[in-house]
């Protein structure tokens, strides 16, 4: 049988960096549960005014796409020029797009 | 030197004092601590004990008149002329006894500054409405590091009983009042039965004893001092007493 692990687990910390952003992932803390992990979060990520809300997920709740699939993932839309919306202008006064 | 200052400086420089060797002792931690992220989280705490310290002793200086900023009285006083609880001053030892310390004085810390913010002197009010939420943060992260180890496995629990026993001999110092604390129109007294309730109900979560009531240790705000904060002075101020007056 294995040791248990020393290791805190690892969770995955997303910060909303002002009211109607959304949140966005920063990194990782380790942590031994949620509530640790937010203050964690807060400790490492938050300390010069990154943010006004934290998540915490456990990474191991991520599921990542497999590396191995990224050609048929995403090369495909690598010559689809015409769906980024590049061809509009956007006026100066919309700032978060 | 503390008996010449007007009763509001000596108000002043208790505060800063109290924070500053908070901060410096927690700041001991940096490179430390038991894992990374507790690393950052003591060392943030320390930045704000050391925040709070420069803005007390720079008022300290102000009311005092005779041109002493608050770096002049960090790094240019004597173990004699600190006014700080002798809680504050106590070696870091384990990290149980760490947070044993800072559990005790962050809870009334922030009763204090939560007192302090409604005070008729402004100046007081002004630190301390801006500190009160900082030192909230530190008495929520002691709290809950003390539930933490508390409630732990055999090992943290005996680690954290014996750094409550540690500090506990400290507390009443706390409390203790004279005429300069009636200057700043502030009852410490009046904030031990809050402080009280706070710690026991975070004891009980922790299914921890209360250390039995002795005989408390005073003296740090007449500058009686345990032997433990000349070695903290001495690598606190080191560069002041090497190179005075050096600036870069």
């Amino acid at each position: 049988m294995s040791e248990p692990s020393k290791e805190w687990p690892l969770w995955e910390v997303f910060v909303r960096g002002k009211g109607g952003l959304g949140h966005r992932h920063v990194g990782s803390v380790h942590a031994a549960d949620a509530k640790m992990a937010i203050e964690h979060a807060r400790d490492t990520y938050t300390r010069r005014m990154e943010g006004v809300s934290l998540w915490v997920v456990p990474s191991a709740q991520i599921t990542a796409s497999d590396p191995g699939d990224a050609a048929a993932l995403f090369e495909p839309a690598e010559d689809k020029v015409y769906r980024p919306p590049t061809f509009y202008s956007i006026p100066d006064h919309i700032k978060h797009i | 030197m503390a008996k010449a200052l007007p009763p509001l400086a000596v108000c002043a420089l208790r505060l800063g004092d109290d924070a500053l060797i908070c901060g410096q002792r927690l700041s001991e931690w940096c490179g430390h601590a038991p894992a990374l992220e507790v690393d950052l989280s003591l060392a943030n705490v320390a930045l704000d004990q050391i925040g709070q310290a420069t803005h007390f002793l720079g008022l300290a200086g102000e009311i005092e008149g005779k041109s002493r900023d608050a770096d002049a009285l960090a790094f240019k006083r004597d173990v004699m002329d600190f006014t700080n609880c002798l809680l504050v001053e106590q070696p870091n030892g384990d990290f149980a006894q760490t947070i044993a310390r800072l559990f005790l004085f962050s809870h009334y810390q922030e009763l204090l500054y939560a007192a302090l913010a409604v005070s008729k002197h402004e100046r007081f009010a002004a630190i301390a409405a801006k500190a009160v939420k900082e030192t909230a943060y530190h008495a929520t992260l002691a709290s809950d590091w003390v539930i933490r180890l508390g409630d732990g496995t055999d090992e943290s629990r005996a680690r954290m009983t014996a750094g409550l026993d540690w500090m506990w001999r400290f507390a009443d110092e706390l409390f203790e009042a004279d005429e300069a604390d009636a200057a700043l129109g502030v009852d410490k007294a009046a904030l031990k039965p809050a402080w009280d309730q706070r710690l026991d109900a975070v004891l009980a979560d922790a299914a921890l004893e209360r250390p039995a009531s002795r005989r408390p240790v005073l003296g740090g705000r007449k500058g009686r001092h345990s032997e433990h904060l000349g070695h903290l002075l001495s690598e606190m101020q080191f560069l002041q007493r090497a190179y005075p007056g050096a600036t870069w």
